[in-house]
């Protein structure tokens, strides 16, 4: 699959419409990779002009601020800004609630200011205006699916209900877990967690999580945070239900379904 | 000798008062051993958070059941406080219910709202009891609370229940004492037994008497609150007010590291001359921002935060309601050290590690779950992260998987150990 880069439009003299921020769980997980595939699949169905940076795309430096290591933070978000405004984006859509509200929240004070979209609201308004129509009979209508809430996408940025609209547009059976919206229950990789060993507890959150979101009966789990889905999919595959419940992010039910 | 009372009374009030300002004073100047932080900005949004979160109690509302009791005992509070004016003024003047004849028969409806307003309380304050005592509600048995602050908590309960029914009794009284056959709605229902069993004497008596308690219970539970959890009452309002407006997302930027590494990466915007030594993040409680402190006087230790925290929910040490609590008495502890010799003397104590441990810490996710259930805008996660950012940049004090993300971020640009080359491999 070709990926156009900013390079390229650079070299031919163009800008594209947006800036597809891939995120590093989106080019390097195995797993996350395929939500990117994904995303790029409703990018590509839409005719948008889009491009990632490719090989010049660093960390946002996420993980590192929320560990309490800000020099290695400040070091990321310079040089993100450089190459961002280098670039004069005005525009991004992420994939990532993490690197979403770097961008958003945390980079405008250090002179990084772009317009936003996490890719759950982008895919919403792609729905609202239109310019992507769900299958008649999707393979999603009538599921029963719940979905996970990102504490970065949810209380850290109020982001609740785009992702509901975009699984109500595709007929599926929303359940919600008793924890959800802005009671949702963490699925323990944030504030760096996910690069390290949980402390000592009863259990580990993304089985606490994971159990809970099973239990609604869901065949689907839908996220929409490459570090929630790998959480929950570890967690789906401790309690051996891979087989029935499948953790899936909202980019990879709409690809199918359009 | 008709003065004598009214004497006695202003002395009360003079020590209650002088007392109290004394102590708010002493809470005042701990807070401000913080550092500084504007928080002054955008006053019509901040007035609004003092409506919504502090007057309407909006977030209590999330659990509607908890918010209406809740409701009532603060009702109750404030607008039996109006009946205390009276009370007072007539402790001072001599008079007894001074504005009974101007008031006419609006008088009475202020007392019967005053009584039923209090039996309210009352049935709240039981059943708030209970919750604590008999049906052990998790966040209220939870070890946080041991010893000092499950009592506290009783305290305040059972005070309040010994109030209430001080003024029903002293209606009463007087009701019995009266000729008309008029009562109170609540206090009347005692009136006929306080009838039978007294005589004129006794029930001036018992009037005279649950009037003094009930006055002098007041004065002492004013007092009371410096020491109290139940402070919350009176910085619940300039918590609600200096509260954060940014997204829960965005984390306090460090001015001071972005420009070291501005003059790292630009070395000719850097300043010439020595560079002043820095500090990051917090180790103890002076390291924190004012508002920080504040929060932690404001903490009434409901344990919202802690019950829905994903780290404390799964059993691990970290309780944002324990944080909150090790602030407030590491803060206090700080105030009597430089009460007691003028300026902080070290006692080799940090709040980190003597109060905080690093466990704690390091489980949470930065969910936002604690900030997003303090009614009264409260952030743990704000403390844990100034605590989190010294051990990482002034103790170099990480685990290793998290020293392996950092140096990974710092040569392959992202938290794995990848080739960078590869990070557009999935489009190959």
């Amino acid at each position: 699959m070709h990926v156009p880069t900013m390079a390229e439009f650079m070299a031919k003299g163009e800008k594209p419409e947006i800036l597809f921020w891939v995120g590093c769980a989106g080019s390097f997980d195995q797993r996350a990779q395929k939500i990117t595939k994904a995303f790029v699949t409703i990018l590509e169905k839409i005719s948008i002009k889009y491009a990632i940076l490719g090989k010049e795309e660093m960390c946002t430096g996420d993980p590192a601020r929320r560990a309490g290591n800000e020099f290695m933070f400040q070091m990321m978000a310079y040089q993100n800004i450089q190459i961002l405004n280098g670039y004069e984006i005005k525009k991004i859509v992420t994939a990532c609630p993490h690197c979403f509200n770097v961008f958003k929240n945390e980079y405008p004070v250090l002179g990084g200011n772009y317009e936003v979209i996490h890719h759950a609201t982008f895919i919403q308004q792609l729905i609202d205006e239109g310019k992507i129509v769900m299958n008649e009979n999707g393979s999603f209508k009538g599921k029963k699916i719940t979905y996970h809430d990102s504490c970065y996408l949810g209380r850290a940025n109020n982001i609740y209900e785009a992702p509901r609209k975009v699984l109500e547009a595709m007929d599926v059976a929303l359940v919600e877990m008793k924890r959800c919206k802005s009671n949702g229950l963490c699925c323990g990789a944030g504030g760096a967690q996910m690069f390290k060993e949980e402390e000592k507890g009863d259990v580990r959150i993304n089985i606490e999580r994971s159990n809970e979101a099973i239990a609604t009966g869901a065949s689907v789990i839908a996220a929409a945070c490459p570090f929630c889905n790998t959480m929950l999919t570890d967690g789906v595959k401790n309690k051996e239900k891979e087989d029935e419940v499948q953790v899936l992010d909202i980019a990879e039910l709409v690809a199918a379904s359009i | 000798m008709a003065y004598i009372q009214q004497i006695e009374f202003l002395v009360l009030l003079v020590i209650a008062i002088t007392l109290f300002s004394k102590n708010i004073g002493q809470i005042k100047k701990n807070i401000f051993l913080g550092k500084d932080e504007d928080l002054s900005d955008n006053p019509s949004a901040r007035w609004k958070n003092v409506v919504l979160l502090a007057l309407g109690q909006k977030k209590m509302f999330r659990n509607p059941f908890v918010a209406v009791m809740h409701l009532i005992i603060y009702a109750g509070f404030i607008i039996i406080n109006i009946e205390v004016l009276e009370i007072v003024l007539d402790g001072l003047l001599g008079t007894h219910r001074l504005f009974e004849k101007p008031l006419g028969s609006f008088y009475t409806f202020l007392i019967n709202s005053f009584e039923i307003l209090a039996f309210l309380v009352i049935v709240v304050c039981v059943i708030f009891l209970m919750r604590r005592n008999v049906i052990k509600l998790k966040r209220f048995i939870s070890k946080d609370l041991n010893g000092w602050p499950r009592s506290d908590a009783n305290l305040i309960l059972i005070t309040e229940i010994i109030l209430m029914g001080l003024f029903i009794k002293m209606n009463a009284a007087d009701s019995a004492m009266s000729n008309s056959n008029e009562t109170f709605v609540i206090s009347g229902w005692l009136v006929p037994m306080y009838k039978n069993m007294f005589n004129h004497h006794q029930l001036e008596l018992i009037e005279r008497t649950c009037w003094w308690i009930h006055i002098f219970g007041i004065f002492a539970f004013l007092n009371y609150l410096p020491y109290s959890k139940h402070l919350h009452i009176l910085l619940a309002f300039p918590n609600a007010y200096y509260a954060r407006l940014k997204p829960m997302g965005e984390m306090h930027n460090m001015e001071n590291v972005q420009n070291e590494v501005k003059y790292m990466m630009q070395p000719e915007l850097a300043p010439t001359g020595d560079a002043q030594p820095m500090k990051f993040g917090a180790k103890d409680v002076m390291d924190l921002s004012w508002k920080n402190l504040l929060d932690a006087y404001s903490c009434t230790e409901c344990g919202r935060c802690s019950t829905a925290c994903p780290a404390n929910q799964t059993g691990k040490t970290l309780s944002p309601r324990k944080i909150m609590m090790d602030t407030r008495d590491r803060l206090e502890e700080v105030g009597r050290n430089i009460k007691k010799n003028g300026s902080f003397v070290d006692d080799g104590k940090k709040l980190i590690n003597d109060y905080i441990t690093v466990e704690e810490l390091r489980a949470c996710t930065t969910c936002n779950a604690c900030v997003q259930e303090c009614p009264i805008s409260i952030s743990p996660l704000d403390i844990i992260m100034e605590l989190r950012r010294s051990l990482i940049m002034e103790d170099s004090n990480a685990p290793q998987e998290w020293n392996g993300m950092f140096s990974n971020i710092e040569n392959n640009f992202a938290p794995w150990k990848l080739r960078p080359d590869d990070r557009d491999a999935w489009t190959a």
